[in-house]
């Protein structure tokens, strides 16, 4: 699909500050390498992810979106990722209705101690992109030039 | 350079003294009015970059780090690659950091005393240190008698002391103690507040014995015509009556009544009781109390229970009373137990010749009837079982069918070790399939897994060496405290290596199994670790506050009580107030944050309709900054 030979995907993670950001720095101390193109936005707890931010992430032409939390019953503020994954099931449905791609958004979970999961769901996200492709910017279409 | 970037520097250990020397320098050489550290997580540094800033005299929420090790150089090989990466993640730091805003730390004032939930070895190991330490604390204990599971256990391994004879004196001693004060039979409904600051409502369940009246004689239990309830401290193997004293060194010393079972208060006929006690202790219309206090910290010291084994049909335990659970082999084999101490099966009171041990009921077991992980203390008991039983009863035959022998610790092989080979028990490796009662005999088949073959052996009893799981309201107390927990329900700790008995959640300590699995000298260090914990909170005079808390802008508020319902914490109300909208000034209802009660998690900041509501530290404009370097 991709015709740009240089494309690198862009992807923005946004992990909880008390499992996923933890898994992520678990992950890096055990070595465990997933592609450079996933870059961590810290955020106190994935209920924080307003779904203003990853439509501005789609809009800036980010490739893929990824959320990360506690698993559900281990949030650190005890409802947070419920309210997470509810409020994605809605907006990454609606993104698809919009043309960005189901494959393109995702939400996992990923406890402090799971630095491996952590590395395995980015290599395999990054994977999933890179067969998706180059996105399309998100943007008004009436403002087409 | 990127805009806004007046100064940078690149230094090897920008943690060290050195390195934090050349922040404060740069902040005071060139008015930095904001700082990025590009380096390690800021779960590692963040605080001492923050406090670097600070002497300088920058507000230390100035200070944003660029996680460049952890998330980037330590997984990415390719040099090139990672280099670019590092700069996308300093753009985004810098990005966010023009946006920051000073905050200020608040005060939050401390309780000067503690609440320990659960009063085994484990709550009054901690109790005992945190009163020594001069600090008053209140164990709550839903059974009629402190002691927990350890007051069940006839020995210890791998020391083979008597269990009791080294848990009473402990007993005695928290009861004595003038900072502690015992509330038995009593369970924790509800808590609020935060760290320093905890309100507790206890709800003390009608004994119907004054505590202060009653002498603990035993008349009453003597005199007591319903014999019918099942003795829980021996494990339902035999009966007490209505009114009881769980056992001879219950503390407090105190007979409560099983309301189910006496006679009295079910047909308000009988008063037995009543009319024998000479000191006027009994009192049918007695109700539940409720206690209120507050306290600066909570140690949670649930304990466990051992899993049900019915659950395992291939073990017929439900069918046969020869098969028994370890802790009801602790009580037959304990002087205090219901056949008194001697080895007797309990279908026929015989005296049994040949017993088979079956380790690992419910432990490692991924088929999701049991438990995942390993219950830690089953090896080693098992082997204090059979050393015991061949010791007093050479003629018995002790086979023990294992998966591991687990035995790290100290002592611990040696003696599992002395078990098999100066004991003679046979250590079988492998599992067993199926147990049955055939012609009134127990059948217990297996397979050797070294011979490779399949074994048939006839017992007389057959014991199961049961996974031990977090007890039932651990998981209810987890959410009162909103503590993590996981999903064995072991209560998560802040960090699994370098914080072990805390809790993420502020002033929630752990101590014990509810942690995870542990023996007797685990429990007690980790009890005496987190009384330490505990007594570091106590002293001090004041705590500094999250900054990191929502806000509410009031010009745009609508009151509309989305946030509020959101909020996992209660922290946010509503006032109805004069606003002064550009010069229009109109009564409307809006929203407050209680910054004391406020965590920071930033759900009500997603659901405001109208963006009223923002994260100090994390705030909208700061993460779509972030959002817009990362994607540049």
């Amino acid at each position: 699909m991709s015709v740009n030979a240089d494309w690198k995907p862009r992807i923005v993670a946004f992990c909880c500050n008390w499992c996923s950001y933890a898994g992520a720095d678990l992950a890096g101390s055990s070595r465990l390498a997933y592609p450079a193109d996933v870059k961590i936005i810290r955020e106190p707890c994935s209920c924080r992810v307003n779904p203003m931010f990853i439509l501005k992430a789609f809009e800036r032409g980010a490739d893929g979106v990824i959320l990360c939390g506690c698993h559900p019953g281990d949030c650190h503020y005890s409802t947070g990722n419920y309210y997470t994954r509810r409020r994605m099931a809605l907006l990454f449905s609606m993104l698809d209705y919009i043309g960005v791609e189901r494959g393109r958004t995702r939400v996992e979970w990923v406890s402090a101690a799971e630095g491996a999961k952590f590395s395995r769901v980015m290599n395999d996200f990054v994977a999933q992109i890179r067969e998706l492709g180059e996105n399309v910017k998100v943007g008004d279409l009436r403002c087409k030039e | 350079m990127q805009p806004g970037v007046v100064f940078a520097q690149d230094y090897q250990y920008m943690c060290s003294e050195a390195g934090q020397n050349i922040i404060k320098d740069a902040i005071k050489t060139h008015g930095l009015t904001g700082v990025v550290v590009c380096s390690c997580s800021p779960r590692m540094h963040e605080a001492t970059f923050r406090k670097a800033a600070a002497q300088a005299g920058l507000n230390p929420f100035m200070v944003e780090i660029a996680n460049i090790r952890e998330h980037c150089s330590w997984i990415h090989k390719d040099k090139e690659e990672g280099t670019e990466k590092a700069c996308v993640l300093m753009r985004a730091a810098v990005a966010k950091v023009t946006l920051n805003a000073p905050l200020k730390a608040g005060e939050s004032k401390v309780v000067k005393r503690a609440l320990v939930i659960g009063g085994g070895i484990a709550g009054i190991q901690t109790a005992l240190d945190i009163a020594d330490a001069g600090f008053p604390v209140d164990i709550v204990e839903k059974n009629a008698t402190i002691g927990g599971r350890m007051a069940q256990l006839d020995k210890t391994f791998p020391t083979l002391d008597c269990s009791s004879c080294i848990l009473t004196p402990k007993m005695v001693e928290a009861k004595a103690n003038e900072n502690i004060r015992l509330i038995t039979y009593a369970e924790v409904e509800e808590v609020s507040g935060f760290v320093g600051s905890f309100k507790a409502k206890i709800r003390k369940k009608a004994r119907f014995v004054k505590e202060d009246v009653c002498t603990g004689c035993g008349v009453c239990m003597s005199k007591c015509p319903s014999k019918k309830g099942l003795n829980e401290f021996n494990m339902g193997l035999n009966n007490r009556s209505a009114i009881y004293i769980p056992f001879a060194q219950a503390i407090p010393n105190v007979a409560v009544i099983d309301k189910e079972q006496c006679i009295k208060l079910k047909t308000g006929k009988c008063g037995l009781c009543q009319k024998v006690c000479t000191a006027g202790a009994i009192d049918y219309t007695q109700q539940d109390e409720f206690i209120e206090e507050e306290y600066g910290a909570i140690v949670m010291a649930t304990g466990f229970r051992p899993i049900d084994a019915s659950k395992f049909d291939e073990y017929s335990y439900s069918t046969c009373k020869d098969v028994v659970t370890s802790l009801e082999l602790e009580r037959i084999m304990n002087a205090a137990g219901p056949t008194g101490g001697v080895l007797l099966r309990p279908s026929d009171g015989k005296h049994p010749h040949s017993i088979v041990f079956i380790q690992c009921v419910g432990s490692r077991d991924v088929s999701g009837r049991g438990k995942p992980y390993c219950s830690k203390i089953c090896c080693m008991y098992t082997a204090k079982h059979a050393m015991l039983i061949r010791d007093k009863y050479p003629d018995v035959e002790v086979h023990v069918f294992y998966i591991d022998v687990r035995t790290p610790g100290k002592n611990f092989d040696e003696f599992y070790r002395r078990a098999a080979e100066q004991y003679d028990v046979d250590y079988i490796k492998g599992q067993v399939g199926k147990v049955y009662e055939e012609n009134g005999q127990l059948v217990v088949r297996g397979v050797d897994l070294i011979s490779n073959e399949q074994i048939v052996l006839n017992a007389d009893m057959v014991v199961l060496a049961t996974a031990i799981e977090p007890d039932p309201t651990a998981r209810k107390v987890a959410n009162m405290l909103t503590a993590s927990i996981d999903t064995n329900d072991f209560i998560t700790e802040a960090h699994p290596k370098l914080r072990p008995v805390e809790s993420p959640t502020a002033g929630i300590f752990l101590s014990g199994v509810c942690q995870g699995p542990k023996d007797i000298p685990e429990t007690v260090s980790q009890a005496g670790a987190a009384a330490s914990k505990v007594i570091g909170l106590l002293a001090k005079d004041k705590l500094t506050t999250n900054p990191c808390v929502a806000h509410s802008d009031e010009l745009l508020c609508n009151g509309c009580s989305c946030c509020e319902k959101v909020c996992p914490y209660s922290a946010i109300s509503y006032e109805t107030k004069l606003i002064n909208d550009h010069g229009v000034k109109e009564t409307r209802r809006v929203a407050m944050v209680n910054e004391a009660l406020c965590q920071g998690c930033g759900a009500c900041t997603v659901v405001c309709p109208s963006g009223a509501m923002d994260l100090k530290g994390f705030s909208n404009k700061q993460i779509m900054a972030e959002v817009d370097a990362i994607c540049l």
